[in-house]
């Protein structure tokens, strides 16, 4: 047997090869770069490599639109159009998150552990923070997991399908458990994360098992060829296709695949909750058309009623249970769900005009989440009781176990260490906060916020907490609005347009169920976003509906001064975010003209 | 088409959607001034341009008004029919989307409407600077939005453009959310968010309308224009069903019985300056659909259901008469009036004769001008009393005479009375549906007594009877105050006694609507087209 050197193209393989190239490059500053600019060092490469990654796509555009793109590796991968939308969707998505990834508050504290290995609460801990370590290695782990991203939905087979979600995994289980605060509930949402990802993989594994034992190859554009003229095999055929589609259904987030995504979203650094939420659903969204487009297309009238239904119990469960969430990050998480089902919707329908909507849909709802999980991670709680609560004695109590669930771990009441751990609490700067700027007396009396002094903790996720946030930092909170209205789909916002484009097609696919389903739950999801918007405007701090007993108890919030890189993603979100609102048509037309899958 | 109204350059009705955003922006963009930094106090604003928020917001909107008065000189009345001031530019060419604006008489009616209630709001807002009620920095806010919502109701009413038309018709909510929820009564959280949902899952119910409209039109980049749309060989049942969204959506803005229950509330709670437009003219947007897109898009739906259309606008005249009577809060009686008045409207739409859609158009402006005129009124009643209930009040027209007569005079209109404009389109509603719909056109003429009732009630609960001795010192309507109500009142009376330019706009649409729907002619001669024989009827 002889083995033939394959011809590679690397020019359509640059993207990849810069974010991947750059990765290794940062394993190696964390080795030999002194600790004092490693941090400069390996933000300034990350950012270089995903800017070097657009430019690529960028570059790569022109030829791929005349030629319909081109196969490489031998077949391996294939660069087409919507590989190249990809792409350039996953590359700036990831540079607006490792923006907020990269943020820290004015007096230089991250969102990550200073010592992940370090066991929560143990003094091994306490001694990492109290020596300031702070962690770089996210940066090539970020970069790892967006080259997995990158080769995800650009794959020609199972294989390579297999080894990029295992790519694109691994680091985001680690930087999953790598929050500084609550770290317990960090912890246990990597372990969550890791345990039910390795099962979904499993399953992906058995799937593609059976499809090499039905067609003879892992070649997607062989196995579409065996689907058409292979026959007596049709348990095989469909029992590994629907194998292969729950693994990817697990990665988007779909109902029954779901239940990781509120645990993983809630617990992990939000920074990093954002790069999740926003590139892991582009790149599996991908894979997942390529997958339903080139390789099972003759299986629609099989697939159809079991996507169907994963597509509806999608948009309703994730919908529903977000009505009743009280954690911002858990919110967000559902609401992830419901859209992952409204995207469906698009791929379901299973024509032409369904590729360009999902992937405008992607991008429309991956510069909202970014964002709104931006923002998340600017808003904090402090360790301070207002003056005259109701229950001196009970909020007293509170305050240190809140402290401790801030700083070291998620035991609640641990004790009098707890306290010190407190009082260890690095200070972190506080800007525009409450009290300064047009809070202003309400005009029907109620009382005017009040000024929270005390140490700045952890994130503040309860939804009572952001409370009339709209007062006091308002281009903050309207900016969080307009984020929450895209992803209500309302018009003049990109979520509006992308809606509207996958329930097009979806009803041009004959799948109108579908969108009459999704334009139901869209009504429903409406509820919970605007809620959301009417605490944050019309409720004043601490004035808003009591949904729970110890609400009282809760410090307030306040939006912290940043270095700076969160305020820009943010911002570039939401110019995105009306952009793709107001004049989708620059955008829809480039897509369009490229969504040409390769067999 | 006169070749001279196709080639008009200046882009009327853009400038008209641009200036107010543009002017909102101004005004959200003022600098702070001076004294920033320890100005915790939001009235102690003193120094600084946000100082002339007000004047910033009136020179706006007056600027704004002589646009429209410039779009008015530009359109020819002559060929009302038409859409005229036309505009059309690919916006997204890829889902069939153009950015596609011009007027008929109608939508031309209804800007015009729009544009010159937005300075009478922003001057009846001028009065909370600083007494508490809205301070300085949020009353910039609250006049922003106010520009904001111009420009969308602008907007909405020119729109040719089904996409267009619905990406208008929900962004609106936006800014009238934030005008509800943030600057009304105790209970406006509720109000809010009980409008909102309300509208949006009317919304996005005509949304599925939309899409699959769209897919069964010719598609193409302009693909949604609505002349693209009309005429159009629908299947029966498609139609049908695409006919009951959009009505849906409509019905529920307009509002109608059985889905007007957020209309109350809203007017309630939010400030009397939001009532207004809410009422006046966002309100309109549902009737101005049923007659723009229903009627013409879906013709045979329409007239497949326009017996029980017919029946829920009559049950609305008397229901909500019904309601208002018994009301003790005067925004919500002012509210459950225009339930009735939207009946009206909806019964002259759906009579399918040119005399009762011509009457339904015109009825669109008064109703606008008459309860616009009512809110504001109740408003400064409330502002006087701190309650807007009826039993706080009391024989009021001994302390404050110009006040009750002005009240008296917009309260009349609302019932109706010849002489004031409302009357010729009420007229006309019911002549018109008289031919077609017998039946209804009588019970419906319940309403006009019904009206008599909550009006003239009102006004001796009000202002009748014995002074109460918390009420001697009330004052009278001020100066800035006049202003406010003047115009109005001014307008009623004109288009009352001389309502023939009104209808030379209406008139024809009316015709076109009807003869798109392959209505009857008209049952009963049309007495206005010659000249304004209502004169003769009131005297």
């Amino acid at each position: 047997m002889t083995f033939t050197v394959p011809e590679i193209a690397w020019a359509p393989l640059a993207p990849v090869l810069i974010v991947l190239g750059a990765a290794v490059v940062g394993v190696l500053v964390e080795a030999f770069v002194p600790r004092r600019v490693r941090r400069p060092v390996q933000l300034g490469l990350t950012l270089a490599a995903l800017a070097g990654a657009v430019v690529a796509v960028a570059l790569l555009w022109d030829e791929v639109a005349d030629t319909g793109g081109t196969d490489v590796l031998g077949g391996s991968l294939l660069v087409d159009g919507p590989t190249l939308v990809l792409w350039a969707t996953t590359a700036v998505l990831a540079l607006l998150a490792v923006l907020v990834v990269a943020d820290r508050t004015s007096t230089g504290e991250d969102a990550f552990a200073p010592q992940g290995a370090a066991v929560p609460g143990s003094g091994y801990e306490e001694a990492a923070r109290a020596a300031g370590l702070q962690q770089t290695e996210v940066y090539p782990l970020v970069l790892f997991a967006t080259g997995g991203m990158l080769i995800f939905p650009a794959t020609g087979d199972l294989l390579t399908l297999f080894v990029a979600l295992e790519v694109l995994s691994l680091p985001l289980y680690l930087l999953t458990g790598l929050s500084r605060r609550r770290r317990l509930l960090s912890q246990e949402a990597s372990m969550k994360y890791f345990l039910l990802g390795s099962f979904a993989s499993a399953l992906l594994l058995f799937g593609i098992a059976l499809l090499y034992g039905f067609s003879g190859s892992l070649r997607y554009a062989e196995i579409a060829d065996a689907v058409r003229t292979v026959g007596g095999m049709d348990g095989l055929l469909l029992a590994g296709s629907l194998l292969v589609l729950a693994g990817l259904l697990f990665k988007v987030g779909a109902v029954p695949f779901h239940s990781w995504t509120p645990d993983v979203y809630q617990g992990a650094p939000t920074p990093i909750t954002g790069l999740m939420a926003a590139c892991t659903k582009v790149a599996a969204f991908g894979a997942l058309v390529r997958v339903m487009y080139t390789v099972v297309p003759d299986l629609r009238w099989d697939l159809e009623p079991v996507l169907w239904t994963v597509a509806i119990a999608t948009m309703a469960v994730g919908t529903v249970v977000a009505l009743v969430q009280t954690d911002i990050k858990r919110v967000l998480a559902y609401s992830s769900i419901a859209h992952a089902g409204f995207v469906l919707t698009g791929v379901v329908a299973l024509v032409q005009s369904g590729i360009t909507a999902v992937l405008f849909y992607l991008l429309a709802y991956g510069a909202a989440t970014v964002g709104a999980f931006g923002i998340v991670s600017l808003v904090r709680e402090r360790g301070a009781v207002r003056p005259g609560a109701r229950t001196g004695a009970g909020a007293a109590a509170r305050v240190p176990a809140l402290a401790s669930a801030g700083s070291t771990a998620d035991v609640v009441g641990t004790g009098a260490g707890a306290g010190a751990a407190a009082a260890a609490e690095d200070r972190a700067g506080v800007g525009t906060g409450a009290g300064a700027g047009p809070a202003g007396a309400d005009a029907d009396g109620e009382e005017p916020p009040v000024e929270a002094t005390g140490p700045v903790l952890g994130e503040a996720t309860h939804l009572s907490q952001w409370a009339g946030l709209g007062r006091t930092n308002p281009v903050l909170a309207t900016t969080f609005a307009l984020f929450l209205l895209s992803f209500a789909g309302i018009p003049l916002t990109a979520g509006f347009t992308g809606k509207f484009a996958v329930f097009s097609a979806a009803v041009e696919g004959g799948a109108w169920p579908l969108a009459v389903v999704g334009v139901v739950a869209s009504a429903a999801a409406a509820f919970f976003y605007v809620r959301i918007i009417v605490l944050m405007f019309f409720t004043s701090p601490h004035g808003g509906p009591r949904d729970d007993a110890d609400e009282e108890a809760r410090p307030g919030a306040v939006v912290v001064t940043s270095q700076g890189f969160a305020v820009v993603a943010i911002a570039a979100c939401a110019a995105l975010t009306i952009l793709l609102g107001v004049l989708p048509g620059p955008v829809l037309d480039a897509v369009a003209g490229v969504a040409q899958l390769l067999p | 088409m006169s070749s001279t109204v196709a080639t008009t350059d200046v882009p009327w009705l853009t400038l008209l959607v641009v200036w107010p955003l543009v002017g909102a922006l101004v005004l959200w963009l003022l600098p702070r001034g001076s004294r920033a930094a320890g100005a915790a106090d939001a009235d102690a604003i003193t120094a600084g341009p946000r100082r002339y928020a007000r004047q910033i917001a009136l020179a706006v909107a007056l600027v704004e008004v002589g646009l429209g008065v410039a779009a008015l000189l530009a359109f020819d009345a002559g060929a009302a029919g038409e859409h005229q001031l036309r505009e059309t530019h690919a916006w997204i060419s890829q889902l069939g989307v153009s950015y596609a604006v011009g007027v008929d008489g109608v939508g031309l009616a209804l800007v015009l409407l729009s544009v010159v209630l937005v300075p009478v709001v922003i001057l009846a807002a001028w009065r909370e600077q600083g007494s508490g009620a809205l301070p300085t920095e949020r009353l910039r806010h609250y006049l922003a939005l106010v520009l904001v919502l111009t420009a969308f109701m602008v907007a909405v009413f020119a729109a040719r453009d089904v996409f267009l038309f619905y990406v208008l018709f929900e962004a609106m909510l936006i800014p009238v959310y934030f005008m509800i929820g943030a600057f009304g009564g105790p209970r406006r959280r509720y109000a809010a968010v009980k409008f909102l949902l309300f509208s949006l899952a009317g919304g996005l119910i005509m949304l599925a309308g939309v899409i699959a409209l769209y897919l069964q039109g010719p598609g193409g980049p302009q693909g949604f224009l609505t002349e693209n749309l009309t005429g159009l060989d629908l299947p029966v049942g498609t139609e049908r069903w695409l006919f009951l969204a959009f009505f849906l959506a409509f019905a529920i803005k307009a509002p109608m019985f059985p889905v007007h229950t957020w209309l109350p509330d809203a007017a309630e709670q939010a400030p009397a300056g939001t009532s207004t437009l809410l009422v006046g003219v966002l309100d309109k947007v549902g009737t101005f659909g049923m007659l723009t897109l229903c009627l013409p898009l879906f013709p045979d739906a329409s007239r497949w259901a326009a017996p029980v259309i017919v029946a829920l606008a009559v049950v609305s005249i008397l229901y909500g008469a019904l309601l208002a009577i018994g009301q003790q809060d005067l925004f919500r009686l002012v509210a459950y009036t225009s339930v009735s008045h939207f009946g009206f409207i909806v019964l002259g739409i759906f009579a399918f004769t040119s005399t009762s859609v011509a009457g339904s158009s015109f009825y669109m402006v008064n109703h606008g001008l008459s309860t616009g005129a009512l809110f504001l009124l109740v408003g400064f009643l409330a502002a006087r009393r701190g309650s807007a209930r009826i039993e706080d009040f009391g024989g009021l027209q001994k302390v404050t005479p110009v006040l009750a007569g002005v009240f008296l005079v917009t309260g009349l209109s609302a019932l109706s009375l010849p002489g004031l404009s409302t009357f010729v389109s009420e007229f006309l509603v019911l002549v018109g549906s008289f031919g077609t719909n017998r039946a209804a056109a009588v019970v419906a003429t319940l309403g006009v007594v019904l009206a008599a009732v909550y009006v003239l009630w009102t006004y001796q609960r009000l202002f009748a009877g014995p002074v109460r001795d918390d009420l001697a010192a009330t004052r009278d309507i001020g100066g800035r105050e006049r202003w406010v109500v003047g115009p109005l009142i001014a307008i009623m009376l004109v288009l009352g006694f001389y309502p023939a330019p009104a209808l030379r706009l209406v008139d024809e649409p009316a015709a076109t609507t009807v003869t798109h729907v392959g209505g009857e002619p008209p049952a009963v001669d049309m007495p206005v087209a010659e000249d304004g024989d209502h004169e003769g009827s009131e005297q």
